[in-house]
């Protein structure tokens, strides 16, 4: 029944307003409502036949995006790891760094978009740091956090069992620290796509933003929506993924 | 540190406390408090809230050392020789909710370098005796709030240390099960006699539970009474704390507490 509700409930909703969307794209209605051609509005039976059609195209740009998300986001993810267990161990080490994480986490990505462009050329690597750099804030926040919220009584228990230093670590905080951790996953896995995409549409010779931008100019409208369908799919599956790791991580809860 | 804890199962270390005082900053929480626990006995300590009780206990655990004066258990007098010869029990069960019910018993081996299958065979070997049979694979979540207790109690004596640091153990339980694990922790000390400290706010727990009990005052925390309990004590605890030099000692314990409470 909870199944039921909690997948076919939406799932009903989407069809209902793809339906809704095919017939008043079908009749022009959009299209009159909005005064524009009818061409600027593709119905989802467009959009479907351009994905089918244009699958090889569409693929090709969508790997190139995925690549700069997934990567991008696992240094987000590294670096932050990284960065939080030093910090957790030291208050030297985290009253130094942790003013600079803030001053990274400010530095206005639009601004040095362009500038990476020129440093790293047009390939995936600037997109791919603009995504960690975007993505390693949530994570350290959130790990340093779940770190520092260890019950000091549950250290001196441990203490009392003759647990080491790496022992209280390893079996108390670390699991302490899992469920913010996987807050922050989902937080930078809903940035990453985003980030991706404006990375691309500063400069980029492939990707699903680039054909977007490409496509728009020769009016294939039909083409930027199954772009967005899959950029949707993108988003989706990585939250879906992060919860997932999270429930098969975090089972005590 | 792993291997440095002095294990064993001999419950039999004394613990003596000699002119302890001990102060946060200014204030000053325990004033020259003199208590001992032969081996095998159980002390009681009993006072009002903040008296310093909790304090008390970790310092005897190792935890901290005191501003001034002397703790010993058995020869050690240092604090890491008192924590590998002290167990801790919290006032919270305090188990590891990602880990099952033997998996949190057999903590103290595996913090010990005991292999997991070896730490789990040694700490499963106790829980049919503490009525946890079965419950084995559960995570503690999922036990009721005695059971969790017992739980906490099982991982404490698998530490194999000499001496027991209970802090008010059953406080946060309701009267029907606390009374109920009273009567159990009776009969596991009985069957199985360690040196132990417990630490409560109720009169008639330490009663019934220690051999001898201090009645600690208000902060600054020192002794106001020493009582021995009454003994031999039925095993029954209804019959136990209705018998009338149980009660006789139970009015004087509240009388103490209420004159060092003021």
């Amino acid at each position: 029944m909870r199944l039921a509700r909690r997948i076919l409930l939406p799932l009903l909703l989407i069809a209902a307003l793809i339906g809704a969307w095919q017939i008043a794209a079908a009749n022009g209605a959009i299209a009159d409502a909005l005064n524009i051609e009818p061409l600027f509005v593709p119905s989802p039976a467009e959009v479907g036949s351009a994905l089918w059609e244009n699958r090889t195209l569409l693929w090709e740009n969508t790997w190139v995006t995925l690549q700069e998300i997934l990567v991008g986001l696992g240094l987000g993810v590294l670096a932050g790891i990284v960065l939080a267990l030093p910090m957790r161990f030291s208050w030297l080490l985290r009253d130094t760094f942790f003013p600079l994480a803030i001053a990274a986490q400010s530095i206005p990505i639009v601004a040095i978009g362009p500038i990476l462009l020129i440093w790293f050329g047009f390939g995936i690597w600037p997109k791919v740091i603009l995504v960690g750099l975007a993505t390693f804030f949530p994570i350290l926040v959130t790990t340093l956090d779940g770190l520092r919220s260890v019950d000091p009584e549950a250290v001196k228990m441990m203490r009392t069992l003759d647990a080491s230093r790496w022992a209280i670590f390893r079996r108390v905080e670390v699991p302490t620290a899992l469920p913010a951790f996987f807050s922050g996953l989902k937080v930078a896995a809903a940035i990453a796509p985003i980030v991706a995409l404006f990375a691309e549409l500063v400069g980029s010779g492939s990707g699903l933003m680039h054909q977007i931008v490409t496509d728009n100019a020769s009016l294939e409208v039909d083409r930027v929506f199954a772009a967005v369908v899959i950029l949707m799919v993108i988003g989706l599956l990585l939250f879906a993924l992060s919860s997932l790791a999270e429930r098969l991580v975090v089972r005590w809860r | 540190m792993e291997s440095g804890a002095a294990a064993t199962t001999d419950g039999g270390a004394a613990v003596a406390i000699r002119g302890l005082s001990h102060s946060f900053g200014e204030l000053e929480v325990l004033t020259g408090l003199d208590l001992e626990a032969p081996a095998h006995t159980v002390l009681g300590l009993v006072g009002p809230s903040g008296c310093g009780k909790s304090t008390l206990l970790e310092i005897l655990c190792g935890l901290r050392e005191p501003s001034a004066g002397t703790v010993a258990v058995g020869a050690a007098a240092d604090a890491p020789g008192r924590l590998a010869r002290c167990a801790f029990m919290p006032q919270r069960d305090l188990l590891l909710p990602w880990y099952s019910a033997l998996d949190n018993a057999a903590l103290a081996l595996r913090n010990r370098g005991v292999g997991r299958a070896e730490a789990r065979a040694q700490a499963g070997e106790l829980f049919d005796r503490f009525g946890l049979a079965g419950f084995e694979g559960e995570r503690p979540g999922r036990l009721s709030g005695g059971m969790r207790q017992r739980v906490a109690f099982l991982r404490t004596l698998v530490a194999g240390k000499p001496v027991l640091a209970l802090d008010e153990p059953f406080a946060a339980l309701d009267a029907i099960t606390r009374a109920e694990m009273q009567e159990w922790l009776a009969g596991a000390l009985r069957e199985d006699p360690r040196t132990a400290v417990l630490v409560s706010h109720d009169v008639e727990e330490v009663l019934y539970l220690c051999d001898r009990v201090a009645v600690l005052s208000a902060r600054p925390g020192r002794v106001v009474a020493e009582l021995r309990a009454p003994a031999p004590r039925a095993v029954d605890r209804v019959a136990a704390v209705t018998d009338p030099a149980f009660v006789h000692a139970r009015e004087a314990a509240l009388r103490a507490l209420r004159e060092g409470s003021r």
